[in-house]
């Protein structure tokens, strides 16, 4: 065609085609998008010290393994209470004049998904000795030691924050390892990275493609006899901190090994410090134990399940519970 | 002995790929056990081509069992007995030819070398090739093969596989033979040997014959008469005497090209040196990123993080290799096909430089910790992408300007593709970094867009272009249809430009573009088949060229890759191939299927193609040939385990197993990664030594030339550099 012959027509026509399927596709609805979503009542800017940790997140490529959104697909609910949604995002602006708008939403999945890990892991100190050496208290896992962001005291001073690192990841050293501002700033970007409740009334949107019904019905069966998993359940919601030899790392988690919490006849101890999280223990050292129930959506027949298995392994022998035991108890627990 | 020993480790690559598979084959089984039926014709093409794959494999084990037995009989075999059988029912005019050609043996001397190894190494080959293969076994008795996305992917993942199968039975074919010829000699030097220990009558009965025989002889210009010879039409070429070692056939030569403007040369070869430079810096980084992933305490520098290493590697390979060697060939293509000089050789030196500086800085300021925000592809700042940006403006203007004086009516496709690729590469960096549209979801919308045109309408655009210029011109004639091409053209941009958000389904952004960007992802399959058909049809009939070239080679594979890396990552988008895909490994490996397979060795095909043009120093065959292996079988070993790994994985979250497990799971996945990036990273050694054959500075004196070069006015000079 002898259109296509006269370059100035050619070009123009690819340029103008290109142009406007990308002013539908994309431009169109990305103005659509910061427009019409607004923040959630119940969401915060950040500031401060997280600010400076979402930088410190950026510029170390966490986006490469750590995705920040739960798909509402249902293997995603073990990341979040719902789905996220486009309000979740919307506070999010440019970083600064250098910097583009950071959602950090990822497309790799290679390490957990953060969207809501300061509900999920409350910890400062599992955050700061995991990212000292993340093999320390996850044994399996491949992720980088961070340890760049720490420095090595012999006396640490009274404002220092100090890691509490297994001896056999110290290299024989007898000091400290003390965190720099650097580690405590990401750490306190993670706790920040909570899912905000909507508003009342407004129910999230449903996790889809849920597991297929034969599955269900098998395990609603099997409350007759068999029980679920525990061992598997435990390394999903426990193992980080306790262990997978439950006895915990000495100056950071306590042991459940020969607990006597565990061991009590009586559970409603045990499932009071799942739902609602535990403090007593700071004096000797440990820290604070979140709601864990809670904030993982454990049913009775999975709390039930854990505690079999704590009360089970390592050596405990205790008596075993039941899933209804367990629901009544954490009615009973509730706040 | 030898045998021994590659036998076995042949046989402990088939056991350690197999382990991994097996055990976690179960836990699939568990989670899909009810039976599918929809997928049943699907389910029966997968089989067939796994059957192809399966018997080819069987052929190449028998028939290099065979030879290997044959090797071993022939040195176990020393009884006269045979020999003596053998003579027995021969007449004179056979022992005669067999003494011609034992005398021929010991003129020349002995041939012996050069057939147990190659068998070997062939049948090594076969097998590395054939551990996918066993290792897709184990899944298809499931019904998560019941998933329409699944069969094509696995129809694809086959596919180059049965290729390399095919490909590798001709080379057995051949080397059997060979070894069939060799054996026959030695025979019948046996003969030779015992007719020695023959009585002497005997021996004169038979000499008298013979002597009668070689008595008689032609005068030997019964064809050509007594005149000199002479080539008067200079049709005699590339007539080499000293030929490679024996089992490696000797390629084609590179034909010489007048008229090549020496400052452009300069110009195309500069770009391909810096391109070389930076995919050896991109794979060394990517290649060391990788083995963090086996090795996670290599070292505890910030530099040299994980987190900051992808990136570097990522966009070293995109913007510095890709996209500078894609661009040193466009500055050959564009005014060769226009048929004038190009406009302005300073800004062609300007972008080089540009784009090298971008890169440069780029890479430091991504290890200094300096992100624009974790965006893919756009992690380097404003001011350093800006530079590429600049870069791509004075080359587009530079191409059109010298199109806009050319000396054709019709502008050629190739012209049509690189321009448009250029266009578009601007348009889509605007997208990307313009702060208007960026807030919140804007900027996941702006991301998928961006990260998925950058790899096709910048990457895919520009090759296809070349491709139409490469691929006729090493075949030396016209494409299949230029219509086609044309019909490629355009629905590469309607739907290629649709697809973007088919990263992020399941995302927060609308439901409405995600479906889109399903559907548009389907549709790419017109310009993708229009495509393959287009170069596929181009082979056809000059298919024996593909044996005596060391370019086409790279081209059909990108050729393939094409098609099925491109209708792969239309399967990756369907909702419930995502469901188990996404996030995963999985879609590393479809990004190294086409950015390496289809992006990387088309370039290689074209570097190769013309280099020795413009340099007249052609790269050692051989070290070529190294080169193609390794990058061919690395990439297979790299992608294959991390697709299965991949499907493990997704398989196991959705399983709602505990995520460390997962990772556990996946670690002998990640080491089969890393050996395979190893050999990858090996070829493109193996590469830049070649590229340093093609240009090395050390003058070779031509003993024609020379006189010529110096009566000429300047502009037919060898390039130097």
């Amino acid at each position: 065609m002898e259109y296509f012959n006269n370059h100035k027509k050619l070009f123009f026509t690819v340029f103008a085609f290109f142009f406007i399927l990308t002013v539908l596709i994309a431009i169109i609805p990305a103005l659509r998008n910061q427009e019409i979503n607004t923040p959630l009542p119940g969401s915060q800017p950040l500031s401060g010290d997280a600010l400076k940790g979402k930088a410190i997140y950026i510029a170390n490529g966490c986006v490469a393994c750590h995705t920040q959104q739960v798909r509402n697909v249902d293997m995603d609910k073990m990341w979040g209470q719902r789905p996220s949604i486009a309000a979740d995002y919307s506070t999010i602006k440019r970083t600064d004049i250098w910097r583009n708008t950071a959602t950090l939403m990822g497309t790799e999945r290679t390490g957990p998904d953060l969207t809501n890990i300061g509900t999920r892991q409350p910890s400062i100190d599992w955050q700061l000795l995991h990212l000292y050496q993340p093999r320390s208290v996850v044994k399996e896992s491949i992720m980088p030691a961070y340890q760049w962001m720490f420095e090595y005291k012999e006396t640490p001073g009274p404002k220092d924050k100090v890691v509490n690192v297994p001896a056999e990841f110290m290299r024989g050293k007898k000091g400290k390892i003390v965190a720099k501002p650097e580690a405590l700033q990401l750490v306190a970007y993670l706790m920040s990275l909570k899912q905000v409740k909507l508003p009342d009334g407004t129910p999230p949107p449903e996790f889809i493609y849920k597991k297929k019904l034969a599955n269900t019905a098998g395990t609603q069966g099997a409350s007759a006899g068999v029980e679920l998993d525990g061992a598997s359940l435990y390394t999903a919601n426990c193992q980080a901190c306790h262990q997978e030899n439950g006895e915990g790392l000495p100056g950071a988690f306590p042991p459940l090994k020969g607990s006597k919490v565990v061991l009590d006849d009586n559970p409603e101890l045990m499932i009071n410090i799942i739902m609602n999280g535990y403090n007593a223990r700071q004096s000797e050292g440990f820290g604070p134990m979140p709601p864990i129930g809670t904030t993982n959506n454990l049913s009775a027949e999975e709390i039930s399940a854990i505690l079999n298995h704590e009360k089970t392994s390592w050596g405990n022998n205790a008596r075993k519970v039941t899933p209804d035991e367990v629901k009544k108890l954490m009615d009973a627990v509730k706040k | 002995m030898s045998s021994n020993t590659h036998g076995r480790i042949t046989l402990l690559l088939f056991l350690s790929t197999l382990l991994p598979v097996i055990t976690h084959a179960q836990d699939k089984s568990r989670f899909f056990t009810d039976p599918g039926g929809a997928g049943l014709g699907g389910l029966l093409l997968v089989l067939l081509f796994f059957l192809a794959i399966v018997v080819g494999t069987v052929h190449l084990v028998l028939k290099t069992s065979a030879l290997k037995r044959l090797i071993r009989k022939d040195k176990a075999e020393s009884s006269e007995e045979n020999v003596e059988k053998f003579v027995a029912k021969l007449d004179n005019k056979e022992i005669d030819k067999y003494l011609k050609i034992t005398r021929m043996r010991e003129q020349k001397g002995d041939n012996k070398t050069g057939t147990v190894l190659p068998s070997l190494l062939l049948m090594l080959f076969g097998s590395i090739l054939s551990y996918p293969v066993f290792a897709q076994a184990a899944p298809s008795r499931t019904s998560l093969f019941s998933q329409g996305g699944i069969i094509i992917t696995l129809v694809l993942i086959l596919t180059p596989i049965l290729a390399g199968v095919i490909l590798m039975i001709i080379r057995v074919r051949k080397v059997a033979r060979k070894i069939k010829i060799k054996r026959e000699i030695r025979e019948s030097e046996k003969i030779a040997r015992y007719l020695k220990t023959l009585s002497p009558e005997k021996v004169e009965e038979v000499l008298k014959k013979r002597k009668d025989a070689l008595n008689y002889s032609l005068p030997e210009n019964e064809l050509s008469g007594n005149l000199e010879p002479e080539d008067e039409k200079g049709i005699i070429r590339n007539i080499d005497e000293k030929a490679n070692i024996r089992f490696i056939e000797e390629k084609r030569k590179a034909i010489q090209r007048p008229q090549i403007d020496p400052g452009l040369s300069k110009l195309v070869i500069w770009y391909l040196v810096s391109a070389t430079i930076w995919l050896l810096w991109g794979t060394s980084v990517g290649e060391y990123a990788g083995i963090k992933f086996v090795a996670p305490d290599a070292d505890h520098v910030s530099w040299l993080s994980f987190g900051r290493l992808r990136p570097v590697h990522t966009n070293a390979v995109f913007w510095g290799w890709s996209s500078l060697a894609m661009l040193g060939l466009a500055y050959y293509v564009i005014p060769r096909v226009s048929n004038v000089k190009l406009y302005s050789m300073k800004w062609g030196w300007w972008s080089l430089w540009l784009i090298n500086t971008a890169v440069f800085l780029g890479s430091i300021s991504l290890m200094a910790g300096i992100n624009n925000a974790g965006g893919e592809y756009r992690e380097y700042i404003w001011p350093i992408q800006s530079l590429f940006a600049i870069a791509v403006v004075l080359t587009l203007v530079n191409f059109i300007k010298t199109i806009a004086r050319r000396a054709t009516h019709e502008i050629y496709v190739s012209n049509w593709y690189i321009i448009a690729a250029l266009i578009f590469v601007l348009i889509i960096t605007l997208v990307a970094y313009l702060p208007f549209w960026q807030d919140g979801l804007g900027e996941t919308i702006s991301q998928g867009y961006y990260m998925h045109q950058g790899v096709g309408m910048w990457f895919m655009m520009l090759t296809l272009g070349l491709v139409y210029y490469y691929l006729p011109q090493q075949l030396n004639k016209p494409i299949y249809s230029y219509s086609l091409g044309i019909l490629a053209f355009w629905t590469q941009i309607l739907f290629y430009t649709l697809i973007g958000s088919h990263h992020f389904i399941f995302s927060p952004i609308p439901w409405a573009i995600q479906t889109v960007a399903i559907v548009a992802s389907l549709g790419m399959a017109i310009p993708v088949i229009a495509g393959t058909t287009n170069f596929l049809m181009t082979f056809k009939g000059s298919w024996h060229n593909l044996s005596g070239s060391y370019t086409l080679p790279f081209m059909l594979v990108g050729t393939i890759f094409y098609f099925t890396g491109s209708m792969q990552g239309s399967a990756e988008a369907f909702r419930t191939t995502n469901l188990y895909w996404h996030f995963t490994d999985f879609t590393t490996a479809h990004s190294h299927l086409t950015m390496y397979g289809i992006i990387a060795f088309f370039l290689w095909g074209f570097i190769y193609a013309i280099v020795p043009r413009l340099t007249r120093k052609e790269p050692p065959q051989v070290s070529v040939g190294i080169h193609f292996w390794l990058a061919f079988l690395g990439l297979m070993i790299y992608t294959i385990p991390l697709m299965i790994g991949g499907t493990m994985r997704g398989i196991m979250w959705m399983d709602g197993k505990p995520f460390i497990d997962s990772v556990t799971a996946m670690a002998p996945y990640w080491l089969w990664r890393a050996i395979g990036g190893t050999l990858m990273w090996i070829s493109h050694l193996v590469f830049a030594y070649n590229m340093y054959k093609m240009i090395r500075p050390a003058r070779v004196v031509n003993i024609n030339e020379e006189p010529l070069g110096m009566e000429d006015d300047g502009e037919l000079k060898l390039v130097e550099i």
